[in-house]
């Protein structure tokens, strides 16, 4: 089993009218064994800013701590926030530093940027940026997702139809996949609120 | 196999570990105790590599020993379970430590919590656990007859029904348990569950 699929997880992230969601699995596994049903893998690093991180759960922990206090030290010396296409470059540095050593992660990046126009990319473990207008995913159920944000996807979408979309295709995307599952976890940011949600699907 | 297994209830904590040393083929004894009590309110259950095992779980007692006397309050549960994800993230890619962790403790403010800390160091916050074979079992048991807020006699009930699960199912099953619990009052031993004695030291 590749070292990428020890946990297991599910990520997705898109973009709808000046909105985004992001929205991840919520199984902690070993293997073949769930250790937990309520993993966290989506993180706030600002309130218009938000990182999934994929892969495996001892990286992604080292990885969002070096991020929040890389984003802590930005915000004391520029007196701002990040913004998120700037936070990207930052994750890809940050992995491609450890190209001979790398993370287990990839990490999927979700935020508004300028004039709240939304922005999400992913990466691959050494940081290969992927930006992208439509739909971004991540995790050991990201062929299951790539199918079905493909399909369910379009552009535009108010915050109420946007999370209704993305929840489906996580749902139905993890349930192919046994490594990942127990419920989802979505978040839906607009300019002005974040709204957070749990999703009960197919608890096994 | 080493069994490791805890559990929340109703304030307090339990973390049960089989007691055997065991090398290839051959038990060395079967009353070697693989719960450490950290601090006052503190237990550390490990399993995993006998050497590695006592060296890291004694380099956190007294880490945990130092912050008290230098900062004059103890580390909560929290903290003393992101100390020690810290130390096994930071040794993961240099000098690994092959341990496995659970993490029991009781704080004034948030009452009794669990950590499972695997051997690479992926940390969560959890009701319920076990590592080893022995997990298959425990687990599932618990899984069955866990519910929130137990009583003590409930718990040891429940705990009973694991190691018996455990001693019917397991091949190479641990005769001997120890039961340690943390509560209000502190961190102490609760019980043993033996079936086979060590022989007394004789006289010549």
């Amino acid at each position: 089993m590749s070292i990428f699929e020890y946990n297991g997880s599910a990520l997705v992230a898109m973009v709808g009218k000046n909105c985004f969601a992001i929205a991840s699995d919520r199984r902690l596994g070993v293997q073949l064994q769930t250790v937990a049903t309520d993993f966290q893998r989506i993180f706030k690093i600002h309130d218009k800013l938000f990182i999934g991180l994929s892969g495996l759960a001892t990286d992604a922990q080292t990885l969002y701590q070096r991020l929040v206090f890389r984003h802590k030290l930005y915000q004391l010396r520029e007196e701002r926030d990040m913004k998120p296409e700037t936070f990207a470059s930052l994750v890809s540095a940050i992995l491609y530093e450890k190209r001979f050593g790398p993370y287990f992660c990839q990490p999927v990046i979700a935020g508004l940027g300028d004039e709240d126009k939304p922005f999400i990319c992913t990466m691959d473990s050494i940081g290969a940026k992927e930006l992208a207008k439509d739909f971004v995913v991540a995790g050991t159920a990201s062929e299951s997702l790539y199918g079905a944000c493909e399909a369910m996807f379009k552009p535009d979408m108010e915050p109420e139809e946007l999370f209704e979309t993305i929840s489906q295709a996580l749902l139905s995307s993890v349930d192919r996949d046994c490594l990942s599952g127990w419920g989802g976890h979505v978040y839906v940011v607009t300019p002005t609120e974040v709204t957070e949600r749990i999703l009960k699907g197919r608890m096994d | 196999m080493e069994c490791v297994f805890g559990l929340v209830g109703k304030g307090f904590a339990l973390v049960v570990a089989d007691t055997s040393a065991v090398h290839s083929i051959l038990v060395h004894k079967s009353n070697e105790d693989k719960v450490m009590i950290l601090d006052s309110h503190k237990l550390m259950g490990a399993s995993g590599e006998p050497g590695d095992r006592v060296q890291f779980t004694e380099y956190i007692q007294k880490n945990v020993a130092l912050y008290q006397f230098r900062n004059g309050i103890p580390l909560t549960t929290a903290a003393a379970a992101n100390f020690t994800r810290g130390e096994l993230a930071t040794a993961l890619r240099k000098n690994p430590y092959s341990v496995n962790i659970l993490l029991a403790g009781y704080d004034k403010e948030t009452g009794p919590s669990l950590y499972y800390i695997d051997y690479i160091a992926s940390l969560h916050k959890v009701d319920k656990a076990a590592f080893g074979y022995g997990s298959y079992f425990s687990l599932a048991m618990m899984d069955r007859h866990y519910h929130r807020d137990m009583t003590v006699e409930e718990a040891i009930e429940l705990v009973d029904k694991c190691i018996i699960e455990i001693r019917t199912r397991l091949v190479v099953a641990p005769p001997n348990f120890v039961i340690k619990i943390v509560d209000e009052k502190g961190a102490r031993e609760y019980a043993w569950r033996e079936s086979i004695k060590d022989a007394p030291l004789s006289a010549v």
